[in-house]
């Protein structure tokens, strides 16, 4: 069954789950990390940024999350609640791979036998089920990203905002983890903002591709991807992915100013 | 010689075998290399103790270091002189333990409250180093006037001796966390005590130990030395020793110093397994390395 990618307008005039409208942040120490930036994320939709490095990308996902506060504009999130993966992990090494995966939920103070379920389910679809007892030590990098996903999934949220998951690990265990992302996205549906530096993992993910330019950052240009999901790995080889993917790249190269 | 490797499924990682397992499994099998070398430094150490006994010093010296099978004999196999020893070492016990009760429990709430907010910190800090700094020999006199010559005046001193390391040490700790757990918590909302209970404090923990085993130790030295200077009361180990050195019974006195360090060096130990029991499952540390 395939999965056409949504739109980047939603004809029903469903409210977007996350919209930024002429955001800008100024830093204490008088940086301008942000300038006038319109980002729009539709329910459904896998928008990734890439850009040049400080180019606000992190900065932007923290005023999504509420870490980090806006000093100019507007943002909107319409979503229940909103899930963060960083490029750590971020796992507490005391607590066993179950534990870690109750986390969220505990926080949220949901009841002991709501946060077994939803972990055990989580840590299911991400294929560590075998794991479970062990602590994050035993685990090798692409593990722990799943762990760290696991742990999001399980307050369902609508919003998922990613900070460069992948960037820490071989190319290997990045492209599987792609894969699994995929799959999750797929059945999951939720919205996604992601953040990168590889133009590939970004049109092979996303619906749509962003590109900022450096700071101050503001929105260069925005692609349409248009390929049906579920995607195959061999799609990275294929002529039409490789025109999307170098226009993306031209227009990050030109934003390197 | 060729070695054909299978190599294990790409995602998958073997678990780790626990780190103890793997240096209990060494150490049974060379039972023998883990004992025999420490026993034979220790033969080497009573030979030097008799070399100096009876090589470097003559007879009527002889007392300034008698041979091990002296003190043996006139410390612990006399049955007055080892009931004296072991009644002193059993109140420097309990002194130690009080001490360092009092010590844990203030130290860590002094630490946690110093960790909420700058200004206590820099507030309290201050207080906490002249605690380190300050001299017992001069502190002694005047908590025996204030608090008299028993028990509490005794605790009172080993509280200050050890309470340092508690409280620095927990800091440390408390204030490590770095600050993408810290953003995890605050995206969901962690109240100030959920952090303190969930995060902070467990990931405190291996410094904590070592604080403790710092203080374990610096607990028996307060309780023997606060002891020492008092000079009156109840006999701890620290009175005896210097009663032993004015009557010039070193046999006794000998056995009063083996007496205290092995009060030590049990107190050192049993942190040390604590740490192992309670943070070796995830911390380096706390012998959660493989290195036998």
């Amino acid at each position: 069954m395939n999965v056409p990618a949504e739109p980047a307008v939603v004809p029903n005039g469903q409210a977007p789950t996350l919209a930024f409208a002429g955001v800008g942040k100024t830093f204490a120490d008088g940086t301008v990390a942000l300038s006038d930036v319109d980002l729009t994320v539709a329910p459904g939709e896998f928008v990734t940024i890439v850009g040049p490095s400080g180019c606000g990308k992190s900065t932007l996902l923290r005023i999504a999350s509420g870490l980090t506060r806006l000093s100019g504009g507007s943002m909107r999130v319409n979503s229940g609640k909103v899930g963060y993966v960083f490029q750590d992990a971020t796992l507490l090494p005391w607590r066993t791979v179950q534990g870690n995966v109750e986390l969220l939920s505990e926080l949220h103070k949901l009841p002991r036998a709501d946060r077994r379920r939803r972990a055990d389910e989580a840590i299911k679809l991400v294929g560590l089920s075998e794991f479970a007892g062990h602590r994050p030590r035993a685990l090798s990098g692409g593990m722990r990203m799943r762990v760290s996903l696991a742990r999001s999934l399980t307050l369902d949220p609508e919003l998922f905002l990613f900070d460069e998951p992948f960037g820490a690990l071989d190319e290997l265990s990045r492209e599987r983890l792609n894969d699994e992302l995929q799959q999750l996205f797929v059945s999951q549906r939720f919205a996604a903002l992601f953040v990168t530096h590889s133009v590939t993992e970004a049109v092979y993910l996303s619906t749509r591709v962003v590109v900022m330019s450096g700071r101050p950052g503001r929105i260069r240009a925005d692609f349409e991807v248009p390929f049906d999901y579920p995607r195959l790995p061999q799609l990275r080889f294929e002529d039409r992915f490789s025109q999307i993917a170098g226009r993306v790249s031209r227009c990050l190269r030109g934003t390197d100013v | 010689m060729s070695v054909e490797v299978q190599p294990a499924s790409p995602d998958q990682q073997l678990p780790a075998a626990p780190p103890s397992q793997l240096s209990r499994r060494r150490g049974r099998s060379n039972w023998l290399g883990f004992v025999v070398p420490p026993f034979l430094v220790f033969l080497a150490f009573l030979g030097l103790w008799y070399f100096v006994s009876y090589g470097l010093l003559t007879a009527d010296r002889r007392f300034l270091v008698p041979p091990p099978h002296a003190v043996v004999q006139v410390a612990f196999l006399d049955t007055v002189n080892l009931a004296e020893l072991l009644d002193a070492l059993w109140l420097s016990t309990k002194v130690a333990m009080v001490g360092l009760g009092i010590a844990i429990v203030l130290g860590t709430a002094l630490a946690i409250l110093m960790s909420q907010a700058r200004w206590i910190e820099r507030s309290i800090w201050p207080y906490a180093v002249v605690l380190q700094c300050v001299p017992i020999l001069a502190i002694v006199p005047v908590i025996g006037f204030w608090f008299e010559f028993g028990f509490r005046s005794r605790v009172i001193v080993c509280v200050i001796i050890a309470l340092f390391p508690m409280i620095a040490n927990t800091l440390f700790g408390l204030q490590s966390v770095d600050a993408g757990h810290h953003d995890l918590f605050t995206l969901h909302g962690a109240s100030r005590l959920t952090r303190l209970r969930k995060l902070q404090f467990p990931a405190a923990l291996p410094a904590v130990f070592v604080g403790l085993r710092t203080s374990a130790g610096l607990a028996v030295i307060g309780a023997i030395v606060g002891d020492f200077f008092f000079k009156q009361g109840e006999p701890g180990v620290g009175i005896l020793i210097d009663l032993y050195r004015a009557r010039l019974q070193t046999e006794q006195m000998f056995g009063a110093l083996i007496l205290a360090s092995l009060l030590g060096v049990v107190a050192f130990w049993i942190f040390g397994y604590l740490s192992r029991l309670v943070v070796g499952g995830w911390h380096e540390s706390a012998g959660g390395a493989a290195s036998g």
